[in-house]
């Protein structure tokens, strides 16, 4: 079939840009829950 | 937590099975063939992208009433997103329009106004890195966001205003419009799916500018105490 590879090619791209987009967020997401985790563990401490 | 993982398991779900729709079930377009199997994704991705830009307008309005940090980070959200959307509709626009139109890019009243789109909101997020307090980042970046939105509705209008490459619109196009009924059904699924994505990337991105904010809160605990 004539142009299967673009369509094929939109798809795969578009989604690794959504992807990619949520790996981002995740990743920011994993590290503030770990600053959360250790400022709350720090609080005590310092009182 | 649960609840948004269960609307991510929802949204992967009914992109699925949007794409399966749209590369198999849609019939084939008589004169483009099959790269108008394009059309469901790069569409659905504007519409979508359309909406976040929507809820990010929303939010900013609301912040500068209001000023309550919590529409700030909405609107944040809705714009990273938005962005994300509009990018995918900026790369599978080419690849459907070389094999058609036999180039990548005009700059075309439509195509332009989307890339503009793109930029403004690129510079929306650049702008919140230029400004480090928080209260006059929201609203610097609120009133920016009110503005970038008015392109929008240009964007949606190029079409319908001007004569350009891009095609005109077969969905809320007017008398001398239309889709197939298979078409129009598989296109407003995948217009669904996008909008449940865009719905579960916005709650995501969210949670980031919550806890950003818990991070501010604890560490000034911290040199407090």
């Amino acid at each position: 079939m004539k142009n299967l590879d673009s369509v094929f090619a939109a798809y795969v791209i578009g989604w690794a840009v959504f992807f990619l987009f949520y790996l981002t967020v995740a990743k920011r997401t994993l590290s503030l829950r770990t600053e959360i985790d250790r400022l709350k563990n720090s609080l005590p401490r310092a009182k | 937590m649960t609840k948004r993982l269960l609307l991510g398991i929802v949204a992967l779900l009914l992109v699925i099975a949007a794409a399966y729709a749209s590369l198999y079930l849609a019939p084939e377009e008589r004169t483009m063939g099959v790269i108008q199997r394009i059309f469901y994704f790069h569409v659905s991705s504007a519409w979508a992208g359309f909406s976040a830009f929507l809820i990010c307008f929303v939010a900013n309005l609301l912040y500068v009433w209001r000023r309550d940090q919590k529409y700030d980070w909405l609107g944040v959200s809705a714009a990273e997103v938005g962005l994300a959307f509009t990018t995918v509709v900026l790369i599978t626009g080419p690849i459907w329009a070389h094999p058609v139109w036999g180039i990548w890019w005009t700059w075309d009243a439509r195509l332009t106004s989307t890339f503009i789109l793109w930029l403004l909101y690129v510079s929306y997020l650049l702008l919140r890195t230029l400004v480090e307090e928080p209260d006059r980042r929201a609203l610097l970046s609120s009133l920016f966001g009110i503005f970038a939105f008015l392109d929008v509705p240009l964007v949606f209008g190029a079409i319908r205003w001007w004569r350009t490459q891009h095609p005109s619109p077969v969905i809320l196009g007017g008398a001398n419009s239309g889709l197939d009924p298979t078409m129009k059904m598989v296109f407003f699924f995948s217009a669904f799916a996008m909008h449940i994505l865009m719905i579960f990337l916005v709650m995501e991105r969210y949670e980031v500018e919550k806890m950003a904010g818990e991070v501010e809160v604890l560490r000034r605990e911290v040199e407090v105490v």
